[in-house]
C-alpha cells in the first residue's frame, strides 16, 4: 500500500537500525508513549531487533486501559437504563468493569452499538428521538476533536437526546507525572504521532526543559519508530534535550489549529484519574459548563456505583517503577490475561500481560518495563 | 474447534485489551469462531455429546455407512448474514458453499445436501425465489444435489429475514485421509488465494463504514480445486477451507489438533490491498478475517510447487501460495515471521471482530 509500504520497508529499517547499532554505546531507557506505536513494535518484531541496551517501556497511551474502573462501571449502569442506546468505540466493549463488561450488558438486553464515528451516534440520535443516545467520548487529543464536533453538531440539530459519557485523557500531563515520580527511568520519549498531528508540539518544550529529556515526536511504521528511536539516542549521546520532530510527513509545530480550535471550545483541561496510576494534574479533559447538557454523567443519575479494583494488584507501583510483575503474589494465579485484576494485565501491551506470557513460553522478549 | 490444548501465546499482537472473561450468557463473540467459540464448545457440547467423532475437531465426521462399505462424510452448518445479499454473494450461495467445502477438504466428493430455511413473517416472497435460485445454481456449480428440506415461520423480530441451515453428505474415496490431526514436521503450507475479501466486503456492504470498496466475496464452491489436487497425486495431510476467524483460526486449530508448530511468512501471505487498507483503517488483522472460497493444504515439501501449480490452473485458485511450512512438533502453536525477520505468536481472535479507537 502506497505510504505504508515505504515505511515497513525491510532494507530501510536495516540501514536504520545498523546506524542505532552504530550510536549505541550506553544504556538507554525509551519511553513510547502511544499504544498504537507499542502495537506496531510487537507487531513488526522491531523491539527484538534494537540492540539490547535499548529498552522501549511502554507508556500510558492507551485509552482503553487507563480508563478508571468507575468510568467503565457507570457507562454500564448507563447502557443498562431503558429506553437508552448506548453507543461506543468498538474496543471499549471487551472492557471488564466490577462485575461485567458492555458485551454482557448487551447480550442481557441492552441496546449498545458499536460507532465508527461519533458523527454516527448524532445520526442515532436523530433516527432515534424517542430514545436517548450516549456516546462513550474516550480517548486522547486524537479522539477529542471529533467527540467535540459531535456535540457542536448536536446543538445545531437542536437534539435533546444526545449526550457524551466523557473519559478525555491529554499526553502532557502524563508525562510531566511520570518525568517528576521519584522512580522515573524514562530518559527520552517517543511523543505519540497522531497526538501530535492534531495538538503540534509547542506544548512539549518546557517539558523537555524542565526535566532535560530529549522528546521525538515519532509516527507509527518500523521505520518511523527506528527514526525516532535513533534521534533520540543521539540526542542522549550528545547530552542535549530537544524537541525533535521525526514525523514531519504527518506534524507540524502547531498542529492542526482548527481541530485544536473545536476541542477547545468544548473542552476545558482539568484533573484525571487514570486508571492504575491515580489523580494527574491537568491531565483530561472535561465539558465546558456551557456544554453541561450534553454530559451523561449529569444526566442520567445512575445509583452511586461502588468501583473495586482488586484490593490484590500492584499494577500502580508496576507502573511506576517500583516493583516487577513477578514480584506480585497475584501474578499468573488469581491475575492471568483471561480473569485480569487490574489494567496492567487488562491490554494485551501492558508489562504484566507481556511478563505472563513470556514466562509461560519461554520466549525473550526485550523493551517491556 | 481446539480448546483446551491451545498453547498460551509468547509475544503476541493483538488488539489492545483482549481478556476473555468467564461469561454466564452467550455472548456474540461466542459465534465469531475464535476462542470464545473454542471455550464454547469445549465447555457445553463436547461433554454433552461425547463423541470421538466430535472430539477430532475436523469440519465433517467421516463414518462408514455399514462395515466395509466405503466411507462417507457427514456435515452441517448453520447461516446467518447480515445483509443477506452482498457483492459476490448471498445467504443461499453462502449454505451451499459452506457444506460442500467442509465435505471437500475431508477429502469427501460432496453429494447431498439438505436445507432448512428460517423465514422472518412478512419476508417478500420474490427475495426468497431469488435466493433459492442462487443457492440452486450453486449447487449446480458445486455438482451435488438438493435432496431434503424444511420450513419454518418465525414471527416478525425473531429472526433477521432468513436463516439457512444445510446439511450435507459425500463419499470419501481410498487412499485419502486429510484430516486437522494430520499435519506433520517439514509440510509445506499452501494457501488457494488472497485472503479477507468475504469479511470486508460483507462489511462494507452493510453501509457503515465511511467508505466503500469495490471488493466482492469470494464466497465458491472449492471441490472441483481440490479434485485436481487429489488428481494430481497429492498427499494432503491436513486441508481446512479457513472461514469465520480467519487464516489465524485455521492454522491455530491445525497446530492443536497435529500439535504442530507452524511457521507462516507475512511476506508470502496474499492479501488485495483494499483488504489491507480496510484492516489498518479499522485496526483488524487480515488473518482474523473471514473467506469463503479459500483452502489452505498441508502437503509434503517435495510436493508443493505441484500443489500450487494445480491451485493456479483453477479459476478458484489462481493466486495460490507456499506461505509457510510445519516447523516442528514440540509446541502447538503458529508463528508468523514478519516482513523485518523477527517471529510473533499468531494468536486466535477473542471473540467479536471490534474496530479499535485511534
Amino acid at each position: 500500500m502506497k505510504y505504508l509500504a515505504e515505511y515497513r520497508d525491510r532494507h530501510l529499517v536495516e540501514q536504520t537500525l545498523d546506524e542505532i547499532r552504530r550510536h549505541a554505546h550506553g544504556d538507554y531507557v525509551l519511553m513510547e508513549i502511544c499504544g498504537g506505536q507499542t502495537h506496531s513494535i510487537v507487531r513488526s518484531g522491531l523491539a527484538e531487533l534494537l540492540p539490547p541496551r535499548i529498552q522501549l517501556v511502554h507508556g500510558p497511551g492507551c485509552p482503553v486501559c487507563v480508563t478508571p474502573l468507575e468510568v467503565i462501571d457507570r457507562a454500564l449502569a448507563i447502557a443498562a437504563l431503558p429506553g437508552v442506546i448506548f453507543t461506543s468505540f468498538g474496543d471499549m466493549l471487551r472492557v471488564p468493569g466490577t462485575a461485567a463488561d458492555l458485551f454482557a450488558v448487551r447480550a442481557g438486553g441492552a441496546d449498545v452499538r458499536v460507532v465508527y464515528s461519533p458523527l454516527d451516534a448524532v445520526r442515532i440520535a436523530q433516527a432515534n428521538p424517542d430514545r436517548q443516545v450516549v456516546f462513550f467520548a474516550i480517548g486522547f487529543e486524537t479522539t477529542a476533536p471529533a467527540n467535540a464536533m459531535s456535540v457542536l453538531h448536536a446543538r445545531r440539530l437542536g437534539l435533546l437526546n444526545f449526550s457524551l459519557l466523557v473519559s478525555q485523557a491529554c499526553v502532557p500531563g502524563a508525562m510531566r507525572a511520570i518525568l517528576a515520580s521519584p522512580y522515573n527511568r524514562v530518559q527520552a520519549f517517543l511523543a505519540a504521532g497522531h497526538v501530535c498531528a492534531v495538538m503540534g508540539f509547542h506544548e512539549y518544550p518546557p517539558i523537555a526543559d524542565q526535566f532535560r529529556v530529549p522528546i521525538v515526536v515519532t509516527g507509527f511504521e518500523p521505520l518511523d519508530l527506528a527514526a525516532g528511536i535513533l534521534a533520540a539516542v543521539r540526542q542522549l549521546n550528545l547530552g542535549v534535550a530537544r524537541v525533535e520532530n521525526a514525523y514531519v510527513r504527518a506534524v507540524t509545530r502547531d498542529g492542526n489549529q482548527q481541530a485544536q480550535g473545536v476541542l477547545h471550545e468544548v473542552f476545558e483541561l482539568g484533573d484525571r484519574e487514570w486508571r492504575g496510576i491515580g489523580v494527574i494534574p491537568a491531565s483530561g479533559l472535561h465539558l465546558r459548563d456551557r456544554y453541561s447538557d450534553f454530559d451523561a454523567a449529569r444526566r442520567f443519575d445512575v445509583a452511586p456505583v461502588t468501583s473495586r479494583e482488586s484490593p490484590l494488584c500492584i499494577a500502580g507501583e508496576i507502573l511506576q517503577g517500583r516493583r516487577n510483575p513477578v514480584q506480585c503474589p497475584s501474578f499468573g494465579k488469581e491475575c492471568t490475561p483471561d480473569h485480569p485484576l487490574g489494567a496492567t494485565m487488562v491490554s494485551a501491551e501492558g508489562a504484566c500481560a507481556a511478563y505472563y506470557r513470556y514466562r509461560r513460553a519461554d520466549l525473550t522478549i526485550r523493551g517491556n518495563a | 474447534m481446539n480448546g483446551p490444548e491451545h498453547t498460551p501465546p509468547a509475544q503476541s499482537f493483538g488488539v489492545c485489551p483482549a481478556p476473555v472473561g468467564s461469561s454466564g450468557t452467550i455472548l456474540l463473540g461466542h459465534g465469531g469462531g475464535g476462542r470464545l467459540s473454542a471455550d464454547l464448545i469445549a465447555r457445553i457440547f463436547r461433554p454433552a455429546f461425547n463423541d470421538d467423532s466430535l472430539d477430532r475437531a475436523d469440519d465433517a465426521a467421516v463414518l462408514a455407512l455399514s462395515p466395509g462399505d466405503s466411507r462417507a462424510a457427514f456435515t452441517t452448518d448453520a447461516h446467518i448474514v447480515h445483509p443477506l445479499e452482498f457483492p459476490g454473494g448471498d445467504i443461499g450461495r453462502l449454505a451451499v458453499c459452506g457444506t460442500v467445502n467442509d465435505l471437500a477438504v475431508m477429502g469427501a466428493r460432496p453429494a447431498w445436501l439438505s436445507a432448512a430455511f428460517i423465514i422472518e413473517e412478512g419476508f417478500a416472497m420474490d427475495r426468497l425465489a431469488r435466493l433459492a435460485a442462487s443457492m440452486a445454481s450453486a449447487a449446480r456449480e458445486a455438482g451435488v444435489r438438493i435432496v431434503a428440506g424444511d420450513t419454518k415461520v418465525a414471527p416478525r423480530g425473531a429472526v433477521d429475514g432468513l436463516m439457512i441451515c444445510t446439511a450435507g453428505v459425500g463419499f470419501v474415496p481410498e487412499g485419502r485421509s486429510p484430516h486437522a490431526a494430520g499435519a506433520r514436521p517439514g509440510d509445506a503450507v499452501v494457501l488457494s488465494g488472497p485472503i479477507g475479501n468475504h469479511g470486508i466486503a460483507v462489511l462494507a456492504a452493510r453501509g457503515e463504514l465511511a467508505f466503500r470498496t469495490g471488493l466482492r466475496s469470494d464466497t465458491r464452491p472449492l471441490n472441483s480445486l481440490i479434485e485436481q489436487l487429489f488428481d494430481a497425486g497429492i498427499q494432503i495431510h491436513a486441508m481446512r477451507d479457513p472461514t469465520r476467524g480467519g487464516l489465524a483460526s485455521t492454522l491455530n486449530e491445525i497446530a492443536a489438533a497435529s500439535r504442530a508448530e507452524i511457521v507462516i511468512e507475512e511476506d508470502a501471505i496474499p492479501i488485495d490491498d483494499e483488504v489491507a487498507a480496510a484492516c489498518e483503517m479499522l485496526g483488524f488483522d487480515p488473518l482474523h478475517i473471514a473467506n469463503e472460497g479459500k483452502v489452505v493444504a498441508f502437503v509434503p515439501e517435495d510436493q508443493a510447487d505441484l500443489a500450487v501449480a494445480v491451485m493456479r490452473r483453477h479459476p478458484a485458485g489462481t493466486d495460490a501460495r507456499r506461505i509457510g511450512r510445519v516447523q516442528g512438533q514440540q509446541i502447538a502453536r503458529v508463528l508468523l515471521r514478519t516482513s523485518l525477520g523477527p517471529t510473533r505468536i499468531v494468536e486466535l481472535p477473542a471473540g467479536e471482530l471490534l474496530p479499535r479507537i485511534c
